[in-house]
């Protein structure tokens, strides 16, 4: 169950951002835009490396004590961040794997939606309630 | 199938639609028909370009995003591949294709060329708004010798 999720643009600004404790949504924005530069880092090293498979998930981008941030990036070079509470230890990389799937294809139907521009923060309804679903209970 | 046909006969009403109403019948009113027509290439190109590719793997260079427009998107929207891909590895690429199928049914030689473009544009933003959400900014231009063959010329804008 992820505690933040965050789609960046092509351009790295944000077109959503959402965390679950809303106290503390700062801190997870500062994590988002930290966790950037490991993203590009990861971009451009696999390009200089002549390796043929070149994945759209990138896996564990850094830990924090408590929490592990995870990237993935698609063709369009959107990225998508998440943030996951390190206690949560039952998460496995195929689990991580299967959410940022399923988080692709809402972007994708979301870029396919005529009232939607590229470029802009996504309203999308359907798209928030994806991202409810993934997002942790806390209670 | 039907539904290639589908998309041919809503593409032949949009741009019949476009030229009825021409208020200025000279050269300006028909420029901007085109970028109405080359604009809506363009959306539909942006949201293929996040579709299609989504299985696959990164693209690791250029030659490889232009090989997957000839391959995957033309055979998505087409049904059939480009036919030649050219390049003189400096930015430009000629796409070729011998029957192109929103031109196959109108004439086969040179009758209606004059015609002809109208019916490209659209295609043009296709491919520019696939390459621009792609990370390639370009020029999309198309040209038509005769009647189905038509080449789209691809220019990359280095920034």
């Amino acid at each position: 169950m992820a505690v933040c999720v965050a789609v960046i643009a092509k351009e790295n600004y944000p077109l959503y951002i959402r965390s679950i404790p809303t106290e503390n949504e700062l801190k997870f924005h500062y994590m988002v835009h930290t966790s950037l530069d490991v993203v590009d880092e990861k971009i451009s090293a696999m390009g200089k490396a002549l390796v043929d498979q070149r994945e759209l998930y990138l896996g564990l981008l850094y830990p924090t004590e408590d929490y592990k941030v995870y990237g993935y990036v698609t063709n369009s070079k959107v990225k998508f961040v998440m943030v996951v509470d390190s206690s949560n230890t039952a998460l496995r990389d195929n689990e991580i794997r299967s959410m940022f799937r399923k988080l692709h294809n809402s972007y994708t139907d979301v870029m396919c939606n005529p009232f939607y521009n590229p470029g802009d923060h996504i309203q999308s309804r359907a798209f928030d309630s994806m991202v409810t679903s993934m997002m942790i209970q806390v209670c | 199938m039907a539904d290639p046909a589908l998309f041919e006969f809503l593409h032949t009403e949009m741009v019949a639609e476009l030229w009825a109403h021409h208020s200025d019948p000279g050269p300006g009113g028909q420029k901007m028909s085109l970028c109405v027509l080359e604009g809506m290439g363009f959306r539909v190109g942006q949201a293929l370009g996040e579709r299609l590719p989504q299985e696959t793997l990164a693209f690791r260079e250029e030659l490889d995003i232009l090989k997957f427009l000839c391959k995957d998107l033309w055979v998505a929207v087409f049904q059939k591949q480009m036919d030649s891909l050219r390049t003189n590895h400096q930015g430009t690429y000629v796409l070729q294709d011998n029957s192109f199928p929103l031109l196959i049914r109108m004439a086969s030689g040179l009758q209606y060329l004059e015609e002809a473009p109208k019916f490209l544009a659209f295609t043009c933003g296709l491919l520019r708004g696939a390459l621009c959400i792609l990370g390639i900014k370009s020029l999309v231009t198309a040209s038509v010798a005769s009647l189905p063959t038509c080449k789209f010329q691809v220019v990359i804008q280095k920034t």
